[in-house]
């Protein structure tokens, strides 16, 4: 296991390096320019000499191994300088810097981190909570009019995408409702807000529950669907029969034996979806304007910001690659008769 | 006439500083709270001189300020000087070589620190120094150097005569950066100035707490700024992203924000959110027009390197006949209705303003004329053919529309394609990402210069109140070419020895009456030839909530350039 989990750690790397070197061109290669946003006052000498500024004119395999050296060998270096207070010697390097900000890219996304995993990270906790009993019950409950209102909460979830679901209850909640009334949310989300008490405590809980559930909608209808398909795979198993048979009461059963076999797939649905956690939630950030990293990335792209895209997708790359191995380990450690050699 | 005699008055020395400042909303520092403001897309940084982005201006426009901007009226309005000068003054040599700056007594920047004429020319420094990529080189364009004779006093060379010397230090582009702050961010180091160039120390009203860049400014009132009544608000929210949609909705409708900026959206939606009570649509006119541009060469593909250029003359564009039924043959006050609303107007001009530029020789434009149309291009000898598309010599009209994706612009090209349809011209329509088209990268070909279609559409305008600049957009040497790497103003390719004669003329005349006439006529050329299609003069609109007071938009500078005079209302 540990030999297989190393072999592993080792082989992600040239895959990271391949895949940062495929983000590079794909972004490069795209027509789109750091000034294309800048008013049509702005003369096109003045708007070469931003480009020359921002290092865009440089030959193409210099500026990817430059992204390579400031990723991998400075940045690093900065943090453990920060962390421990050594002397690596970053002084007066050029960090990786984003074109439009002109700030390192790295202290964007740090900046960005807590509000993503606050809404997205408590909107797939919420969503997975609801989704494992739903699925459970259905499956066990075949054809009930609990699995059908199941099926139907979660065909919406599936179909209704969030730039309609987050509008509208804004527009329910946020400008139907009356703005004294104890039922009005915001629908703007406050970044700067600050949790120090109980009263800002609830202003954070307010704040966050539309982004919420609207995200915790699309989880829950994938999950559940998951989780029931697995369980009626298992339900009908001839070792639940056996169970029955030697008498086991019926709750333990189900949410002992058959729970846990049908957890496995589940589990690594889940897991996998971890690395969606980071990569926050495009849509849904920009309505409620939670300005998380999905909207980073958005701006980033909209504005042919190369550094910021490059890196953003990066990390999610790294992510998606190690949580693919983590649902690997963990499904041999679910499923003993599963055996990495 | 209001306007003329404004603009009059900034050469000839106006100082009366906006009169809104009096209606009765005296009281101290920081009185009213909180102030919030909706940008929808968010300001990046808070130096004007790294970005030429209008969301980075307005935002910075709050802590840095210019020597002098424009007002509502587009006159100019002392800022941090007494006057402005001018030659009838004496501020401006006779040679129009020099002009002298004289900063008001006793300014201080926001760390308490005297500003000094030091630090303006150090941002004139700044801004042109090797490697910087200075987003505002253009407004320091042919100044030779920056005298400082004391600390009060600033004298600005230009190597050649400026009719018009209010390009350096002046509007929401060219503000004063503190010397003591940026000395170490000069050029290639501008970037590892990050708390610089978040947290710009400055004389404005307010000074940045805390900058999120891409997400939200908090700002406190500014305890050094110069009038000690003002700013009424203590603290500013300053948030961006979303949408304009949503934006609008925040100010209007949910009643979370104070002021809204640029909310591109259908008039009938704003209405409808006005309607909501709990706040208004506000707009100003400046000099953007959106216009169909036509394209003088053949973009075929079959042309190879040369396609675009003036190698090959486009095979029906060139005819005068075809341009002008294709103007005909628009109902632009369908267009405003539809596209715009309150927010556009009428116009028959590519330079609609200031009021004394602006020529009502091609009124004609206003109604649509079908039939005049279809009447002059068969007196021009193309027939229609069966499929009731125009030919002549086995050429046959049919055109390629791209502009920039965007709803309105959609919608403009459904229904000019069909209006063109009905004069005999086949449509093919093409809308390309904003990031792309307006993108310079002369490897795409898709961008507005290199102009591979027959016609575009987008919308242009000019800083300031000056048109020269603007008008210098189409003299022969700005066509997009290979040997430009496809850069310049001139999408159509037009070149006229006429039209260069009068933009060399310009270029010497300083009297003001002088300058709109040569600029009218030029303006006449344009439309006269239809080498473009004005489609409508845009205005910049925003939403205010009805609780805040002494908004007054201003196209011509920052919106909220007068932030420092905001109140709220009912305190």
């Amino acid at each position: 296991m540990l030999n297989y989990t190393l072999r592993r750690l080792i082989l992600t790397i040239p895959t990271l390096l391949f895949i940062s070197f495929i983000i590079f061109i794909i972004v490069k290669l795209s027509p789109s320019d750091p000034t294309g946003g800048l008013p049509l006052t702005i003369p096109p000498e003045v708007r070469e000499q931003i480009r020359e500024a921002l290092g865009v004119n440089k030959p193409l395999m210099v500026q990817y191994f430059l992204w390579l050296k400031q990723f991998f060998w400075l940045e690093p270096r900065i943090y453990l300088e920060a962390a421990f207070g050594w002397d690596l010697g970053t002084a007066g390097e050029t960090r990786l810097i984003s074109y439009a900000t002109r700030s390192p890219v790295m202290d964007l996304i740090w900046q960005r981190m807590p509000q993503t995993l606050w809404v997205v990270g408590t909107a797939y906790l919420v969503g997975v909570l609801i989704a494992v009993p739903i699925g459970v019950i259905s499956a066990y409950k075949q054809y009930s009019i609990f699995d059908q209102t199941g099926t139907f909460i979660s065909m919406i979830g599936f179909s209704v995408p969030p730039f309609f679901s987050g509008v509208l209850v804004i527009v329910i909640f946020s400008v139907l409702i009356p703005t004294d009334s104890f039922w009005w949310l915001p629908s703007i989300y406050d970044t700067t807000h600050e949790v120090t008490d109980w009263e800002s405590f609830k202003y954070q809980f307010r704040q966050m529950i539309m982004p919420v559930m609207v995200l915790a909608l699309q989880i829950t209808a994938q999950i559940s669907r998951f989780a029931r398909a697995s369980m009626l795979d298992n339900l009908n198993q001839d070792y639940v029969r056996t169970a029955r048979a030697k008498g086991i009461r019926e709750r333990k059963v189900v949410l002992v034996h058959v729970l846990r076999n049908s957890m496995i797939p589940v589990v690594t649905v889940i897991a996998l979806g971890i690395p969606g956690i980071f990569g926050g939630a495009i849509i849904t950030e920009q309505v409620f304007k939670v300005n998380g990293l999905g909207q980073l990335l958005i701006i980033a792209i909209q504005g042919g910001d190369v550094p910021t895209v490059q890196t953003l997708t990066f990390i999610f790359a790294i992510l998606i690659v190690l949580f693919n191995l983590v649902a690997d380990v963990l499904y041999g450690l679910l499923d003993p008769r599963i055996r990495y050699e | 006439m209001k306007l003329r005699t404004a603009l009059m008055g900034a050469a000839a020395m106006m100082t009366a500083a906006s009169p809104l400042l009096a209606d009765g909303h005296e009281g101290e520092r920081g009185r009213d709270g909180e102030l919030k403001i909706i940008y929808w897309q968010a300001p990046s940084i808070m130096n004007p001189y790294l970005s030429g982005g209008t969301k980075e201006l307005e935002a910075a426009s709050l802590v840095i300020e210019p020597l002098a901007r424009y007002n509502q009226d587009g006159a100019l309005v002392p800022w941090l000087v007494d006057e402005v000068p001018t030659v009838a003054n004496g501020g401006v040599s006779e040679d129009l070589k020099t002009i002298t700056w004289k900063l008001s007594e006793g300014l201080k920047w926001s760390d308490g620190s005297p500003v000094t004429s030091e630090d303006v020319k150090f941002s004139w420094e700044y801004c042109t120094a090797e490697g910087g990529g200075c987003a505002q080189a253009e407004k320091y364009l042919d100044v030779t150097s920056v005298d400082t004779p004391d600390a009060r006093t600033v004298v600005v060379n230009f190597g050649v005569a400026k009719p018009f010397p209010y390009g350096p230090f002046v509007g929401a582009q060219a503000p004063i950066i503190q010397k003591a702050q940026f000395a170490d961010c000069m050029g290639a180091n501008a970037p590892t100035c990050t708390d610089a160039n978040f947290n710009p120390i400055g004389t404005g009203p307010f000074t940045v707490t805390e900058f999120k860049p891409n997400d939200v400014i908090t700002l406190a009132a500014n305890e050094n700024y110069r009038d000690a009544s003002k700013p009424a608000f203590a603290t500013v929210t300053f948030k961006g992203g979303g949408d304009a949609a949503s934006a609008g909705r925040a100010v209007m409708e949910t009643g979370e924000f104070d002021y809204a900026w640029n909310l591109q959206l259908a008039p009938e939606e704003l209405d409808r959110m006005e309607s909501a009570g709990k706040g208004k649509n506000v707009v100003s006119f400046g000099t953007s027009v959106e216009r169909i541009m036509i394209n003088f060469t053949d973009p075929s593909p079959e042309l190879g390197d040369r396609r675009g250029t003036t190698d090959h003359p486009h095979p029906f564009l060139t005819d005068k006949s075809v341009r002008q039924a294709m103007s005909m043959a628009i109902d632009r006050a369908l267009l405003v209705e539809i596209g715009y609303g309150n927010f556009g107007r009428l116009t028959c001009n590519v330079l609609p303003a200031p009021a004394a530029f602006a020529s009502t020789a091609n009124d004609s434009c206003l109604t649509q004329d079908i039939d005049g149309a279809n009447a002059l291009l068969d007196e021009a000898g193309w027939a229609k053919g069966g499929d009731g598309i125009r030919t002549k010599d086995g050429v046959k009209l049919s055109v390629l529309y791209q502009t920039s994706t965007n709803a309105v612009r959609q919608d403009f090209q459904a229904l000019i394609k069909d209006w063109w349809n009905q004069i005999g011209i086949e449509v093919e329509l093409r809308n390309i990402d904003a990031s792309v088209f307006f993108g310079s990268d002369p490897g795409s070909d898709d961008t507005f210069q290199k102009f591979f279609a027959d016609v575009e559409m987008y919308t242009n305008n000019f800083d300031g109140t000056d048109p020269e600049a603007y008008m210098a957009g189409w003299t022969c040497d700005q066509r997009p070419r290979p040997e430009t790497q496809w850069q310049g103003n001139n999408m159509p390719r037009f070149c006229s020895d006429e039209y260069d004669a009068l933009r060399a003329e310009l270029s010497t005349t300083g009297d003001i009456e002088e300058r709109a006439r040569l600029a009218k006529a030029m303006n006449d050329m344009l439309m006269q030839e239809y080498v473009m299609l004005p489609l409508v003069h845009r205005g910049r609109n925003a939403a205010h909530a009805n609780t805040l007071g002494g908004v007054v938009m201003n196209v011509w500078d920052s919106e909220i350039w007068n932030a420092a005079d905001w109140y709220r209302i009912g305190n």
